[in-house]
């Protein structure tokens, strides 16, 4: 049904927008692109407010490119920078209250899988830092522990950026930031090896270099999600405004994290590996 | 589990056979439940709360639910409530005094978000010194977000209010969430004669897209609430739009009298409309207006009762009507801070008639003689002091 909704009903495409025949038309809606051809399909997001040199506004771009069933997504997120994005592209996004969204997630995909036993409607909360790691963290563990099957992916700008650079749980010890005039007194939290403990059966973390990489983990994260359990993305994706970045420097900034504490890396049940091997499998001999 | 045939709601609530039970205000709750179609409830333990979502807790496990679980904490429990109804389902929670505050920012956050829901709210007193005895302040925290709210005075009102909170809850031009407040202990503990309707019965399944705002399905374009929305612009626009979004919640609410009318027979109930002097109650506070109304009357004094089942929205008219000739109007409450009599000031004129009290709170019982008193007082009786009950 989800592709249905995103069509235009006959006789009405001369009076649609432009960018909405032109997503219908040359969007990702029923087929699936390749992250590599950016820029020559109709993208999900294309204006956003995000900051000049955004290296979280780029990381969303590959998020939607990558997404395997667009018309039925939905996305999930909470007050912070990446919903400025989140909240402009043509896909489904529910904005609740502060850190809530593994709790609004759980909720929306139990209605969802009673209502609709037999199709996948996919569910993803995109959130920072501050919403999955401090003030949502009691529901994100908690969404894990209970095997909510949806992909919490974190885009960890180390800050809250969208407030005026405070300190979050995610910041780097040591780092001076605002609510932290002394420098963070405490280490950076370590999401990825939480997730793996409460319960998700997929997790990866990666600093966004590779953007064939990461439409993989995005892809991989969705689909063991629909499955098997709960799913988690660590990602990096930097303040270049609270950390001072210069914007033609956000790229090598990403990959010199990536070579220290954000190198590439991915783990899953062996249940979640088997299902993967035997889809990949598949997809070469079609 | 009984084999149950969908009925439509007005002759569940309103026509169908009744038989009668004694039961407790907890059980009331859960036989509205089994009879409402519920797709999923989340539950946290609160006392006095807990034991109707044990209940409900077991109808899921009986299959009269579709779907149940103990959440982490309040906030996530009333935020996951907001996420299933946003994804179409009909759901249910229910909360006392501090897991009520602990849930409020989501809770008050459903009417923008057009929630159709119904939450229990079983009162208890608000920290601190620790306690959990009934006092209903909380509900004072519940008057000004747009949420419809009853306050249920009995097992029975508890039934019926629960019930009929669904389809109130969902009408198109309401589709707010439903709080059926009532007291703890008092009426969730203690067993009251309830008429019920059979309970191989049960509501229509919830109709999401008879809907003001469609559901976020992927089945339908999406309201897209958030684009463009408020949250992200300082101009001029910004704020009309959210402002237009304030209105239309308390337009809905206004919008849910008729149902409420239709439903329950009325925002109150009037005993004795040619009085002299009224109690003007709501909750258990009513139960005892009610037996000093009955008192006064075998005493051949002129007493009557006004009955507030919906404190949102407020019988505002109604009352100015009833109490038009009224020489005092007493307000008995279970908290400190009066916000029935606040309310009942407020929408009336002449407010030096309203008798500020009797108030109980921290959780004592309200005993009939205090009422008593003031209406000896109003009335410029002078009476020896003497045992009613």
């Amino acid at each position: 049904m989800g592709l249905e909704y995103v069509k235009i009903s006959p006789g009405f495409e001369r009076y649609m927008p432009r960018d909405y025949v032109d997503l219908v038309k040359m969007g990702q809606f029923g087929r699936q692109v390749d992250v590599m051809d950016l820029g020559q399909f109709k993208e999900l997001v294309e204006d956003h407010p995000m900051c000049a040199g955004c290296y979280m506004a780029y990381f969303i771009r590959i998020f939607y490119a990558s997404l395997p069933n667009p018309e039925d997504t939905i996305v999930l997120g909470t007050a912070g920078c990446a919903r400025l994005a989140l909240s402009q592209a043509a896909v489904p996004f529910i904005y609740g209250n502060y850190g809530d969204t593994n709790a609004v997630a759980s909720g929306l995909k139990r209605a969802l899988t009673i209502r609709f036993p037999d199709k996948h409607k996919d569910v993803v909360v995109i959130a920072g830092d501050g919403g999955l790691m401090d003030i949502g963290f009691g529901m994100t563990m908690h969404s894990w522990f209970r095997r909510e099957k949806f992909t919490t992916i974190m885009v960890d700008n180390e800050v809250y950026g969208n407030t005026g650079g405070q300190e979050s749980g995610m910041s780097p010890k040591g780092v001076q930031l605002k609510m932290a005039p002394k420098g963070k007194q405490f280490d950076k939290i370590n999401a990825v090896e939480l997730a793996k403990v409460a319960g998700c059966v997929y997790v990866a973390k990666l600093s966004p270099t590779n953007p064939k990489r990461i439409a993989k983990v995005i892809r991989r994260a969705i689909l063991a999600a629909r499955h098997f359990g709960p799913t988690f993305i660590h990602a990096y994706t930097s303040c270049n405004i609270e950390y001072s970045i210069p914007t033609r420097e956000v790229l090598a900034d990403a990959r010199n994290r990536e070579k220290k504490d954000f190198k590439f890396y991915e783990w899953m049940t062996d249940e979640v590996k088997e299902y993967f091997e035997e889809m990949e499998k598949k997809e070469v001999k079609a | 589990m009984v084999e149950q045939k969908v009925v439509d709601p007005d002759y569940l609530i309103l026509e169908a056979p009744r038989e009668r039970k004694f039961i407790t205000g907890s059980q009331a709750f859960a036989e509205a439940i089994k009879r409402a179609n519920v797709d999923i409830a989340i539950a946290y333990p609160i006392t006095p709360q807990s034991e109707t979502m044990h209940l409900v807790g077991d109808l899921w496990a009986q299959g009269y639910v579709k779907d149940y679980y103990r959440a982490e904490e309040e906030y996530g429990a009333m935020s996951a409530i907001a996420g299933a109804v946003r994804g179409g389902a009909r759901a249910f929670s229910a909360t006392s005094g501090p897991g009520l505050l602990r849930g409020l920012e989501a809770i008050v956050s459903w009417p923008g978000h057009r929630i159709p829901a119904v939450l229990g709210v079983m009162t208890r007193v608000v920290n601190a010194p620790l306690s959990i005895q009934p006092d209903n302040v909380e509900i004072a925290y519940l008057l000004h977000s747009g949420l419809i709210v009853l306050h249920a005075e009995n097992q029975q009102d508890v039934f019926d209010f629960t019930l009929a909170g669904f389809p109130i809850s969902e009408k198109v031009d309401v589709y707010l969430p439903v709080v059926v407040a009532t007291e703890g202990f008092f009426v969730t503990h203690a067993k009251g004669y309830v008429e019920l309707p059979p309970e191989d019965m049960k509501l229509p399944p919830r109709d999401p897209y008879k809907a003001p705002v469609p559901p976020t399905d992927c089945e339908i374009p999406p309201a897209r609430i958030q684009r463009d929305a408020p949250v992200q612009k300082s101009n001029f626009m910004s704020y009309l739009i959210h402002a237009v979004w304030q209105q239309e919640v308390w337009s809905a609410n206004e919008r849910a009298r008729k149902w409420i009318k239709h439903y329950l027979g009325g925002l109150v109930e009037v005993v004795n409309p040619k009085a002299e002097v009224f109690i003007v109650a709501s909750g258990c506070a009513a139960a005892q207006g009610r037996e000093a109304q009955r008192y006064a009357e075998m005493e051949g004094l002129n007493v009557g009762l006004v009955k507030v089942k919906s404190i949102r929205p407020f019988p505002a008219q109604e009352l100015r009507e009833i109490l038009k000739d009224a020489k005092a109007i007493i307000v008995p409450e279970h908290n400190i801070v009066g916000w029935l009599c606040k309310e009942v000031k407020a929408v009336i004129p002449n407010g030096e008639r309203v008798v500020e009290g009797p108030r109980v709170y921290g959780g004592m019982t309200l005993p009939v003689e205090l009422i008593m008193d003031e209406i000896y007082r109003v009335l410029g009786i002078k009476k020896e002091k003497k045992t009613l009950v």
